[in-house]
C-alpha cells in the first residue's frame, strides 16, 4: 500500500489569504493512499524543507505532493529534498495552487475547492509515479564553430583560450566574413580590416583552433556533449601545405571576368583567386565552374607558373568526421535581393546598396576608394540615402523587422562622404532614426550638426533615371510636403536576412528558426545565446540583426556557455523521455515525423508476444536526444508511446480525479 | 475561344473607340466578346469603400453571369476591371462579405468563382504576343509610343496580379508586338490625378503634365492607355496625343473602319 505525503504551502499570504489550508488538509486526509499531511508558511524555506525531509523518513513515504507555487519555481528544490531523504526525486508532484489558483481568484470558498481539486489530481498522479534514473553521458571536449565571420572568430578564440579544441568551419576560401568587406566601423571610424585582421591571425596561429575554410557541414548527428559532424572540405585544387601565397597563379590566370563576390560584383576576379589581400589562409582556390582547365582540359597556366608545385587539379572533395561536445552557429547575414523593389530603380548603376558603397569607399575596392558614379565615372555632386529598404516592411516583399544596423552605418557613410568631399550634398530619407548604443546618438548627431547632412523624415516613392541624373520623388513628413529631388547617386540601406543555408543547417541541428529564418533562442530574455536544442549556441546575426560590438559580445557569451558545458565530464540526461511499448508499436513512422529533435529511429526489434517471437520494425527513442516534449505520444495512433513521468495512465488518473470531483458536486 | 464581356458605361459614350477597336480586333484574332445581358454600372471606384455592399451588387451580378456561363469575364476599361477584380477577390476571400451579399438576395449568393481578365491579358495569355505580332498587317514601324498604365490596372498588385506594379512591361510588349518602339519613360505608372480633376483641377493638370513632360523628354510621339479617365486628364493638356490601346491594335491589324 502506497504512503503519500501531502504538504500545503501558504507562501506567506500569497496562498493562505485566498485558500483555506486547514480545509484543504481536512479534505485530502481522507483520500486513499494519503498517509501524511501538513502545512507550513514557506515550504521552500530551510525549515519547510526539513519538515518534508523528516516526514519522508519518519513515515517511510513513497511519494509526496507539494501544493505550492508553479513547478517552474521549486520543483527542482523539492526533488532535491526528496533525494536527500532517500526518496527517488521523480516521486515528487507539484500541485500549483498559487499561479493557477490563489493569485487568480478572489472568492476564497471557490479557490479552496479548486486547491483541493488540484491537490487531489496530483495525488492521483503520484500514486502512479515510478522511480526514474537519469543516464550519464560523457562530454567530448571539442567545439564546432560554424561560420568564420567576426562572430565565429570571436567564439573560437574565447573557447580555445579556455583550453578546448575548436574547429572553425567557413564556406568561402577565407575567414573574415562581412566585416572584412567593410571600410570603416561606427561610431569610432576605425578601419574594419585593421581591427579584424589581428583577430584572424590570432585564430590561425592558435594551437587549439583548426580552421576549415572552403568547407561545408554535410551532416550533424548526436546530442549535447556527443555530436558527430561530417564536414565536406571542398577541393581547393591547391595544396595547402605547399602553397606560399606568392600570387603568381592568380596574376597569370587568363580567366579574368568573373564577378568578384568580395567586391559585391563591382569588379572581376580570376578563376584561381583569393577573396581579398589579407585572406586567411593565404592560399587560393580554383573556381572550377569558370576555370578553363576544368571546362576544356586545356590551359593549366597556374600549374606551370607555380614554383612550389602546389596546384593539383586532381584533388577531390574530402569528408572529415569529428565528434564535438558543443556547437556554435555563427552563420551571419546577407542583404536581401532587390528584384521586388522596382521603385528604387536598382538596375541603374548609380543606384547601389550600402554594402556596395562600402566597397566603393574602400581603398582596396573596385574604384580604389574614389567616390565616382558607376555609370560614367563622374564624381557625384549630390548623394541621397534611402533607409529601411525592405526593412519594417510588412508587405509580402519585405521584412517586418528593423535591420538595426542601417541608421548607424548610413550616418557613418554620410560622414565618410562629407569628410572627404565637403562639397557633395548628402540627403538621408529615414522613417525613424534608431541610434541607441554607447556613443551612437552622438555620432549620428555629428553627421547632421557638424557635417551638414540633411535628414528628411519620410519615404521615397520612386527613383527615376533622367539621363544625366536621377530624380527622386519622396515626402517630407515634418514639413508635410511632397519632395522632388535631383541627385547623382542613390544608396539603399537594404534589409539584411540570415545567410542562405541556415534552413538546412537548422534542420540538421534540430534547432528551430523563426518566421524570418533567424535562429531561435531558448528564451528571448533569459537564454539569449542558447538554441532550444541542448548543446547548440548562437552568435551574431544568425540569431537576429546585430552590429559588430553586439556580435562580439554575444559570441563571447556563447563561448562562455560552451566552456561551461565542456568543463563538465559527465552530463545527466533528463529521464522524462518518451518510451515505446514494443508490443503495441506497429512502426507506422508517425512519431518520427513529429519529433522535433530527430530522436526517433526505426529498426528491427525482437518482439515476444505471448511466447510468439518475431522481428518487427519498431520505433526506437534515443534517450539522449529526446527532450520529453510529448509530441510523439500525441501522434501515436496505437498508444504505444508514453512519456516517462507523464504516462498516459498518469494523465488519465489526473483527469479522472478532477472529473470525479466535479461530478460529485 | 469566346469570352463574356463587361463593357461599362464609358465605353458606350465617351470611350466608344476603346470598345469598337477591341471588338474588331477580337474578330480578326479569332475570338468573340459576348456582352453579358443587362449589365449595370460598376460604380467606378466609389463602391470599393469597406462598408459599401449594395454598391457592389452590380459587379456581383456581372461576375455571377460569367460564372454561370463558365467563361472568363473580359473588361477593357481600367476602372471597371479594377472594381470587378477586387469585388471578385473579396467574394472569394471574405466570408462576411459573401454572407452580407447573400442576405440582399439569395440568388446573388456568390463565392468568387469567376475569372476576370483584362483584354490585354487575353492578348498576352490567350493569343500570345508572338502570335499577335505574326497577325500584324500594318506594323507600326518607327512609331515611338509611350505606354501609359495609370494606377488602376496595377495596384493593389497582389489582388490585380496584372504585372510588376513598379516596372510593368505588358503594354510595352504589346507595342513591340505591333512593330512599334516602346518609349520606356519613368513616370508611365504614375497617377494622372484621376477623379481629383473634379475637385482640384489644377492638381490633376499638374500631375498629368508631369507625365507628359517625361514622355516628351524621351521623344514619345503619343501615349496609349486602357483607361478612359487617364485619357480624359491627359488629353485635356493638349500636349501629346493619347489613344486607346485598341485603336492602335485595329490599325496594326488593318481592321479599322
Amino acid at each position: 500500500m502506497e504512503k503519500i505525503g501531502v504538504f500545503i504551502c501558504h507562501c506567506g499570504s500569497n496562498i493562505k489569504a485566498t485558500v483555506d489550508a486547514d480545509a484543504v488538509i481536512k479534505e485530502i486526509r481522507g483520500i486513499t493512499g494519503v498517509a501524511f499531511a501538513a502545512q507550513y508558511p514557506y515550504m521552500c524555506a530551510k525549515a519547510g524543507q526539513s519538515l518534508i525531509e523528516a516526514a519522508i523518513r519518519d513515515n517511510s513515504l513513497d511519494g509526496i505532493v507539494v501544493a505550492a507555487c508553479s513547478p517552474r519555481m521549486h520543483e527542482a528544490t523539492f526533488r532535491k529534498v526528496a533525494e536527500s531523504a532517500g526518496l527517488n526525486p521523480y516521486m515528487v508532484e507539484i500541485a500549483n495552487i498559487r499561479e493557477h489558483c490563489s493569485w487568480i481568484h478572489r472568492d476564497g470558498g471557490e479557490a479552496t475547492v479548486k486547491a483541493v481539486e488540484l491537490t487531489r489530481a496530483a495525488i492521483a498522479k503520484v500514486r502512479l509515479n515510478a522511480p526514474l534514473f537519469p543516464e550519464e553521458n560523457s562530454v567530448v571536449k571539442r567545439a564546432l564553430v560554424i561560420g568564420g565571420g567576426i562572430a565565429g572568430i570571436q567564439a573560437a578564440l574565447d573557447i580555445a583560450e579556455a583550453g578546448f579544441e575548436v574547429d572553425l568551419v567557413e564556406t568561402t576560401p577565407s575567414i573574415g566574413g562581412k566585416m572584412a568587406q567593410l571600410d570603416k566601423t561606427f561610431p569610432t571610424l576605425d578601419c574594419s580590416a585593421c581591427i579584424l585582421t589581428p583577430k584572424m591571425v590570432d585564430c590561425a596561429s592558435h594551437d587549439k583552433i583548426n580552421i576549415l575554410t572552403y568547407s561545408q557541414i554535410e551532416k550533424i548527428e548526436g546530442f549535447v556533449g556527443n555530436f558527430t559532424a561530417t564536414i565536406r572540405k571542398k577541393a581547393r585544387s591547391v595544396c595547402m601545405e605547399k602553397c606560399t601565397g606568392c600570387g603568381d597563379c592568380w596574376n597569370k590566370c587568363p580567366v579574368k571576368k568573373i564577378p568578384d563576390e568580395f567586391n559585391t560584383g563591382l569588379s572581376n576576379r580570376t578563376a584561381i583567386y583569393i577573396p581579398f589581400a589579407q585572406a586567411l589562409p593565404l592560399v587560393p582556390a580554383i573556381d572550377r565552374e569558370h576555370c578553363i582547365k576544368f571546362k576544356t582540359g586545356k590551359c593549366g597556366l597556374c600549374q606551370t607558373v607555380c614554383q612550389p608545385g602546389a596546384i593539383d587539379f586532381e584533388l577531390q572533395d574530402e569528408f572529415a568526421t569529428e565528434k564535438y561536445g558543443a556547437i556554435v552557429v555563427a552563420t551571419g547575414f546577407e542583404v536581401i535581393e532587390l528584384g521586388k523593389f522596382g521603385e528604387f530603380g536598382y538596375d541603374n548603376p548609380d543606384v547601389i546598396t550600402s554594402m556596395e558603397f562600402e566597397r566603393i569607399t574602400h581603398g582596396a575596392g573596385p574604384t580604389g576608394g574614389e567616390l565616382v558614379r558607376l555609370s560614367d565615372g563622374r564624381k557625384p555632386k549630390s548623394i541621397t540615402f534611402i533607409q529601411c529598404v525592405g526593412s519594417r516592411d510588412i508587405t509580402e516583399r519585405g521584412k517586418p523587422y528593423c535591420s538595426k544596423i542601417c541608421c548607424m552605418y548610413t550616418a557613418k557613410h554620410s560622414i565618410l562622404i562629407k569628410d572627404k568631399y565637403p562639397d557633395i550634398d548628402v540627403n538621408i530619407f529615414y522613417i525613424d532614426m534608431r541610434t541607441p548604443g554607447k556613443a551612437y546618438d552622438e555620432f549620428y548627431r555629428r553627421s547632421e550638426e557638424d557635417f551638414g547632412v540633411r535628414y528628411i523624415k519620410g519615404q521615397v516613392g520612386r527613383v527615376m533615371d533622367m539621363g544625366d541624373h536621377l530624380a527622386i520623388s519622396g515626402v517630407d513628413l515634418l514639413d508635410n510636403v511632397k519632395l522632388e529631388l535631383k541627385t547623382d547617386m542613390v544608396i539603399l540601406a537594404t534589409a539584411i536576412q540570415p545567410a542562405t543555408g541556415i534552413k538546412p543547417l537548422a534542420s540538421m541541428l534540430s534547432a528551430s528558426i523563426d518566421t524570418n529564418n533567424f535562429m531561435t533562442e531558448a528564451h528571448a530574455k533569459l537564454r539569449p545565446v542558447e538554441s532550444p536544442t541542448a548543446g547548440v549556441f548562437l552568435a551574431g546575426a544568425a540569431q537576429g540583426p546585430k552590429d559588430i560590438p553586439e556580435t562580439v559580445g554575444q559570441a563571447g557569451a556563447a563561448a562562455a556557455k560552451v566552456i561551461g558545458l565542456l568543463a563538465k565530464d559527465i552530463l545527466l540526461s533528463n529521464p522524462c523521455t518518451a518510451t515505446v511499448d514494443i508490443n503495441s508499436c506497429n512502426g507506422c513512422s508517425l512519431c518520427g515525423l513529429v519529433c522535433p529533435y530527430g530522436a526517433i529511429s526505426y529498426g528491427p526489434t525482437k518482439v515476444d508476444e505471448f511466447g510468439y517471437k518475431t522481428l518487427e520494425r519498431i520505433s526506437h527513442v534515443n534517450q539522449a536526444l529526446c527532450l520529453g516534449c510529448g509530441a510523439c505520444v500525441v501522434a501515436c495512433p496505437s498508444g504505444a508511446m508514453n512519456l516517462l513521468g507523464y504516462t498516459n495512465l498518469q494523465l488519465q488518473a489526473e483527469v479522472d480525479a478532477l472529473c470525479l470531483m466535479n461530478s460529485d458536486r | 475561344m469566346n469570352f463574356d464581356y463587361y463593357p461599362g458605361c464609358t465605353l458606350k459614350t465617351k470611350a466608344a473607340g476603346l470598345e469598337a477597336g477591341a471588338r474588331r480586333a477580337a474578330r480578326a484574332l479569332g475570338f468573340e466578346l459576348c456582352e453579358i445581358a443587362d449589365w449595370q454600372c460598376c460604380g467606378a471606384v466609389y463602391p470599393l469603400g469597406k462598408d459599401a455592399h449594395a454598391e457592389k451588387l452590380p459587379s456581383i451580378r456581372a461576375l455571377k453571369a460569367a460564372e454561370n456561363a463558365a467563361r472568363p469575364l473580359v473588361t477593357l476599361c481600367s476602372a471597371c476591371h479594377h472594381v470587378l477584380k477586387r469585388v471578385n477577390d473579396d467574394a472569394a476571400k471574405n466570408k462576411d462579405f459573401r454572407d452580407t451579399i447573400a442576405r440582399y438576395d439569395e440568388d446573388l449568393a456568390y463565392g468568387g468563382g469567376a475569372t476576370v481578365l483584362h483584354y490585354l491579358e487575353v492578348l498576352r495569355d490567350f493569343v500570345g504576343f508572338e502570335e499577335l505580332s505574326r497577325r500584324v498587317v500594318k506594323p507600326l514601324t518607327g512609331r515611338k509610343i509611350g505606354a501609359y498604365y495609370g494606377c488602376m490596372l496595377l495596384r493593389p498588385s497582389v489582388v490585380m496580379a496584372f504585372d510588376d506594379p513598379e516596372n510593368p512591361t505588358i503594354i510595352e510588349d504589346f507595342i513591340r508586338a505591333l512593330g512599334g518602339e516602346a518609349v520606356n519613360y519613368p513616370l508611365r505608372a504614375e497617377c494622372c490625378g484621376g477623379y481629383i480633376s473634379l475637385s482640384n483641377e489644377a492638381k490633376a493638370n499638374e500631375l498629368s503634365r508631369k507625365i507628359l513632360a517625361d514622355a516628351a523628354r524621351l521623344d514619345a510621339e503619343f501615349l496609349i492607355t486602357a483607361c478612359p479617365l487617364c485619357a480624359y486628364n491627359i488629353r485635356k493638356q493638349n500636349q501629346l496625343p493619347i489613344y486607346y490601346f485598341t485603336e492602335i491594335l485595329e490599325e496594326a491589324l488593318d481592321v479599322k473602319l
